[in-house]
């Protein structure tokens, strides 16, 4: 049973985790795609 | 979006209940036999994505559209998890019912081949800088890794070994593992349109900083 718990946590963990990182990833660019359109900052 | 995201964990929930509470257990695993319905899912889940990232490269490779590659890319990375997730259910499932965590039987080394070709699929997209020479040296690794894909579907029937190549179940169980499979299937859904969004917004990011060609 331990070996049952102790799977479902790992593969648990590695879901949950990854979608956090995605969210957060969404997050991240979204806020850096408003800072660059306000400032309507270029770089050739 | 946030629906579709929301449907996928309500899925999880009711395939978490039915493979704990609803399936009985097995008469030679006892309760071990419950990692079949995420370890099963999680394989098909897997399948799913590496079909996807085929199917997108081909069309990327004809049609020449980044769209296709971000497809393939965001299919690949799921994939790559859900793989994953398969050997890890698999090893702990192994080591309840083998007393073994790992035999280098041939399901088991295919599926951890497939999973470090795509796994090199990943790390090949990040090393290339040009995006068309990324995109087709990408969609060729693809297609290629794709390949092995029926070849870890039929190992166990080709050359044998420990892994069991089907399996007789009861009613309940295959209620239990329908669910599983579908909640999967759903939650793959979402995390795919999740992965093609981060990757859309990245590409926006840098055609307002770098300029150029969003797609």
């Amino acid at each position: 049973m331990t070996y049952l718990v102790a799977g479902y946590l790992v593969i648990w963990t590695l879901i949950f985790g990854y979608t956090l990182i995605l969210g957060r990833r969404v997050g991240e660019a979204e806020r850096r795609i408003a800072r660059l359109e306000k400032e309507g900052k270029r770089h050739g | 979006m946030r629906g579709l995201g929301w449907l996928a964990y309500l899925t999880v929930g009711t395939a978490l209940l039915l493979a704990f509470l609803y399936a009985p257990p097995e008469a030679v695993m006892g309760e071990m036999v419950r990692f079949l319905y995420f370890h099963v899912g999680s394989a098909w889940v897997a399948f799913l994505a590496f079909g996807i990232t085929a199917l997108a490269s081909i069309l990327f490779l004809w049609q020449r559209r980044f769209l296709y590659d971000q497809w393939a890319a965001a299919s690949a990375e799921i994939g790559v998890l859900f793989t994953a997730i398969t050997l890890i259910t698999g090893m702990f499932w192994a080591r309840a019912v083998w007393n073994v965590w790992w035999r280098w039987e041939p399901r088991l080394t295919t599926t951890l081949i497939l999973w470090f070709i795509f796994v090199a699929y990943l790390l090949i997209r990040s090393a290339i800088e040009d995006r068309q020479r990324r995109g087709v040296v990408a969609a060729v690794v693809g297609l290629v890794g794709f390949a092995n894909v029926p070849l870890v579907y039929l190992a166990s029937r080709l050359w044998g070994g420990f892994h069991p190549a089907g399996a007789h179940l009861e009613g309940r169980m295959v209620v239990a593992l329908l669910v599983s499979v579908l909640a999967f299937t759903v939650l793959y859904g979402y995390l795919f349109l999740l992965a093609l969004r981060v990757r859309r917004l990245e590409e926006r990011t840098h055609h307002l900083y770098w300029g150029g060609d969003s797609f």
